[in-house]
């Protein structure tokens, strides 16, 4: 898993509610589609996605086959001090990507 | 249709078997939630929705889960978010596949375990029937 796209506000005043994009390249491959001779094509999905705060989950997203492929949320989130955001994706597999983002609170 | 059921035209019993498996047997209330879709797909690849639920996302008073459900996809459940009184604002956004012309379900379940919900009606032109 590749091709991760992030917006999310790099300076935020105390207790602002801020906007984060998020969208990872990937086919969500939902398990119900056949290929030109007729064979089944495998399901391959993300199952879960996760941003976290200061290393605690602030948001989740579970995935099921019906979400679209190169998956994209918008959410917000209420900016109380400076720490990292994580955005993390896990994949049926287990399979985890991720990308980090500073947020500077003052 | 037994009148706990908020939602009124809950004729497809797989949003309504699919929302009860997901929260449990509480009454489902119609409102605070605000589901934005737009009344013609003409893919149903890729359709946008955006649900905002009426909260002010304190510690005492927050949306905990949102779930999307769908009347005719061959899985039920589209997509589930879970939130926190960090989230600050119960506005959540993404795209979804739908398999033709249907209703779709969103529930926000509440930190004191009330259940509120929208169902929104989308007309499908290419529907994801074979190729979802």
């Amino acid at each position: 898993m590749s091709g991760i796209r992030i917006a999310a506000p790099k300076t935020a005043t105390p207790g602002q509610v801020i906007e984060l994009k998020a969208l990872i390249q990937h086919p969500m491959e939902s398990g119900f589609r056949r290929g030109s001779r007729g064979e089944e094509i495998p399901r391959n999905i993300i199952k879960i996605f996760e941003c976290l705060y200061d290393d605690s989950v602030v948001f989740q997203a579970d995935f099921f086959p019906s979400v679209s492929a190169n998956p994209f949320l918008t959410f917000h989130l209420r900016a109380t001090h400076s720490a990292t955001l994580e955005f993390r994706w896990t994949d049926q597999h287990g399979v985890e990507s991720s990308q980090k983002s500073e947020l500077t609170v003052e | 249709m037994a009148n706990t059921v908020g939602f009124a035209h809950a004729a497809s019993t797989q949003l309504d078997d699919t929302a009860r498996s997901l929260f449990g047997d509480a009454p489902i209330e119609t409102g605070r939630v605000t589901v934005k879709m737009p009344p013609i797909a003409e893919n149903g690849y890729s359709v946008p929705i955006d649900i905002s639920v009426e909260s002010p996302m304190t510690a005492d008073d927050h949306v905990t889960r949102i779930a999307i459900i769908s009347e005719r996809n061959p899985v039920a459940t589209i997509a589930q978010f879970h939130l926190s009184p960090q989230s600050g604002l119960a506005h959540v956004s993404t795209r979804i596949r739908l398999a033709g012309t249907q209703d779709v379900l969103v529930v926000a379940e509440m930190n004191d375990g009330s259940l509120w919900s929208a169902t929104t009606e989308i007309v499908v032109t290419l529907a994801a029937c074979i190729i979802l």
